[in-house]
């Protein structure tokens, strides 16, 4: 794998700003105006209808709004909102670089952040998975950060292999663009397989169920969890030679340094998401010894792992909305027998269908207490009557946390159940 | 005795819980003193023929038609055949009850033989992807109680004339075309296209097919799945699956 110098322009030296053309700078301007009326109408942050007014008056603004920035790119199934954030840590932090930080990954919260920030400053964009080829197209990243690929969304999203081979054939016709890369999951290094410049990073995935099948031959993928990795079992495609992996807290360069980052955030899963921002921030010229320790000014992601106080017990939050997100957190919570409160939804933005909930190893609970809540609270409680887990059904948000009968309460929500607590509590 | 349940490559079709059916039908059996085992085939593993209960779930293409070969398509000597000339059940989800009719739709869009348990072809469907909530009236003489799933597939299935549907459908599509039925049942081998897992939304289905291996069963606290049921029936019923259906259907041009 050829490493090859950074070839965009780092922190210290920024991109020379690039004057827009009239017609975004109108765009823009309709934007900000419309996000600003639906900010002061209590609809949210405005960043979505703005970016779409920004788009109605220049269908083509996330193109020119990208136009001689330096952008990154962040996506894949799980991680990306974090990920995005300790990016953007890495990179300096708010005033330094522009991001997208409220998970709005569609084009027009992409074009919001960009219209909103200074040409001037790097972004930093995550970006939804379904899209990132329409979004390379158009915004000519140095560097692309691929997390990972499991089911998610099943009843409006493509399977993961056609999303793996449309970023293969993405990064094939972007040979310019650096593609950090996990890995470990075969479905990540089948998309990445093709870019110009790859770093590999030994990220882990401990969800497997959606890679047994190999990418390129359909031949059964073994998984070695000695840590030499996994390969198929019928044809050549293996786990890549590692640029970077992750040793205990230690992130470490082939060859080169290694850093402990500051991390405040729990769990494997977001020493995973640090050891991928750390590599794409190398990737644009920021060195690890700089970019580990600025990784410590972040306690808490749009409200995921933030502790809250919620009638004298405290309660942390958590988002899972997938079985992957699921295996993660697990690691998360507290010692047992600390209760959990698992609140699931099913609208659009979650998937309509939640059968998932069966891929997930619930058994994992027993020993503990459970609350099921959310729109979807009696899938729930049946798949945990199944699992046998001690367990009580509140519909009530507002009563969740204290149906937990403990001072210290996890609260693990999925996407849009996740929004209404985080309302109600924090 | 201990019932032995044959998960069938939850590694390929196992993307939407289906695998929750055997632990539904373990957990059942256990609750009421059995003795069970959860027999997991994995691609590339030999499909044992000595399994009392045979579970097969849904999935995309590719791995459909791979699952299709290890069971034995187009020879009449696979596993899966000689455990049902033993008496053995089968029950079959989505790219499940595809693969075990006579022919399916193939990744190339080909008919592809299939094991022939079940008279019945599928083909791909020509409008959009039949995706969301299912409900279904079972045949009478089945006595079971309406049947609540999830579907996501784009075949539609025909059934031939040695095989019985499972049900008329009341909302959604089910085997699709102009049929109004879902599922293919034939002895002892039963297919549909419900998710939800499907035996988890319905422990009446669940508790026959037990029935065919250990004989009558004492009943059990059902009162959450009861609770889930009667929501998911009210939703739906109420809601407008209907029209979207019969939307659907005027696309297809079939009505």
């Amino acid at each position: 794998m050829r490493i090859v110098a950074p070839k965009v322009n780092s922190l210290q030296d920024p991109p020379a700003p690039v004057p827009q053309p009239g017609r975004t700078r109108l765009a823009a301007a309709v934007g900000a105006a419309t996000a600003g009326v639906s900010r002061r109408l209590g609809r949210g942050s405005g960043s979505v209808i703005g970016g779409r007014a920004v788009l109605l008056v220049d269908p083509r603004a996330l193109e020119r709004l990208s136009a001689g920035r330096t952008i990154a790119l962040v996506s894949g199934t799980n991680g990306k909102t974090t990920t995005t954030s300790l990016l953007a840590a890495a990179l300096g932090g708010p005033g330094w670089v522009d991001t997208n930080l409220l998970g709005a990954n569609l084009i027009p919260g992409l074009v919001a952040a960009l219209a909103a920030g200074s040409p001037e400053r790097p972004a930093v964009l995550e970006v939804d998975e379904a899209w990132l080829a329409r979004v390379v197209d158009a915004t000519r990243p140095q560097a692309v950060a691929l997390l990972n690929l499991s089911r998610d969304q099943l009843d409006r999203n493509n399977e993961v292999r056609t999303l793996a081979n449309l970023w293969r054939r993405t990064f094939e016709s972007h040979p310019e663009v650096t593609v950090v890369a996990n890995a470990d999951d075969p479905l990540v290094v089948w998309g990445a397989g093709r870019a110009g410049t790859v770093r590999w990073v030994g990220a882990g995935q401990p969800w497997k169920d959606d890679a047994g099948g190999c990418p390129q031959c359909g031949g059964r993928i073994d998984f070695d969890d000695s840590g030499s990795g996994w390969r198929c079992g019928d044809c050549d495609l293996q786990r890549p030679a590692l640029d970077v992996r992750m040793e205990g807290a230690e992130v470490v360069w082939a060859g080169g340094p290694s850093v402990v980052p500051e991390l405040h955030l729990p769990g494997r899963a977001n020493r995973a998401n640090a050891a991928m921002a750390l590599a794409t921030a190398e990737a644009l010229g920021t060195a690890p010894s700089v970019s580990a320790p600025a990784l410590g000014s972040l306690r808490e992601v749009v409200g995921r792992y933030a502790v809250v106080d919620a009638g004298g017990h405290r309660a942390r939050l958590l988002l899972a909305k997938n079985p992957a997100g699921w295996l993660e957190v697990f690691d998360f919570l507290g010692p047992a027998p600390t209760p959990v409160v698992i609140a699931i939804n099913a609208r659009i933005a979650d998937g309509r269908d939640p059968s998932w909930l069966w891929d997930v190893p619930f058994e994992r609970l027993r020993g503990r207490f459970v609350v099921a809540t959310g729109e979807r609270s009696r899938d729930l409680a049946v798949r945990l009557h199944y699992a046998e887990v001690d367990h009580v059904r509140e519909p009530d948000l507002a009563r969740v946390v204290a149906a937990g009968r403990a001072p210290d309460v996890d609260v693990v929500a999925n996407y849009t159940s996740f929004q209404q607590l985080r309302g109600l509590l924090a | 005795m201990t019932v032995s349940v044959g998960l069938l490559f939850p590694d390929l079709l196992g993307t939407y819980g289906d695998s929750g059916n055997a632990a539904v039908l373990a957990a059942r059996l256990r609750w009421r003193g059995h003795d069970c085992e959860v027999v997991t085939v994995r691609s590339g593993d030999p499909v044992p023929t000595s399994c009392d209960i045979y579970v097969v779930g849904g999935g995309e293409d590719l791995p459909q038609a791979q699952a299709a070969r290890q069971l034995g398509a187009g020879r009449d000597d696979g596993a899966l055949q000689q455990a049902v000339d033993r008496g053995a059940v089968v029950f079959a989800v989505c790219a499940g009850q595809q693969i075990i009719g006579r022919t399916f739709s193939g990744p190339d869009g080909l008919p592809t033989p299939g094991v022939g348990l079940l008279d019945c072809t599928t083909v791909a469907g020509e409008g959009r992807r039949m995706v969301g909530e299912i409900v279904v009236d079972p045949a009478p003489d089945l006595g079971l109680p309406v049947l609540t799933g999830y579907e996501n597939h784009a075949g539609v299935t025909r059934v031939g004339p040695s095989a019985l549907p499972l049900g008329a459908v009341r909302r959604g599509w089910g085997n699709g075309g102009d049929s109004g039925t879902d599922g293919v049942r034939s002895g002892k081998v039963i297919g549909t296209y419900l998710h939800g897992p499907v035996l988890a939304r319905n422990p009446a289905l669940a508790d026959l097919l037990l029935s065919w291996v250990v004989g009558a069963l004492a009943p059990l606290d059902d009162a959450e799945i009861d609770d889930l049921r009667q929501e998911r029936l009210r939703t739906v019923l109420a809601g407008g699956a209907g029209w979207r259906r019969r939307l659907a259907r005027r696309r297809m041009g079939r009505r």
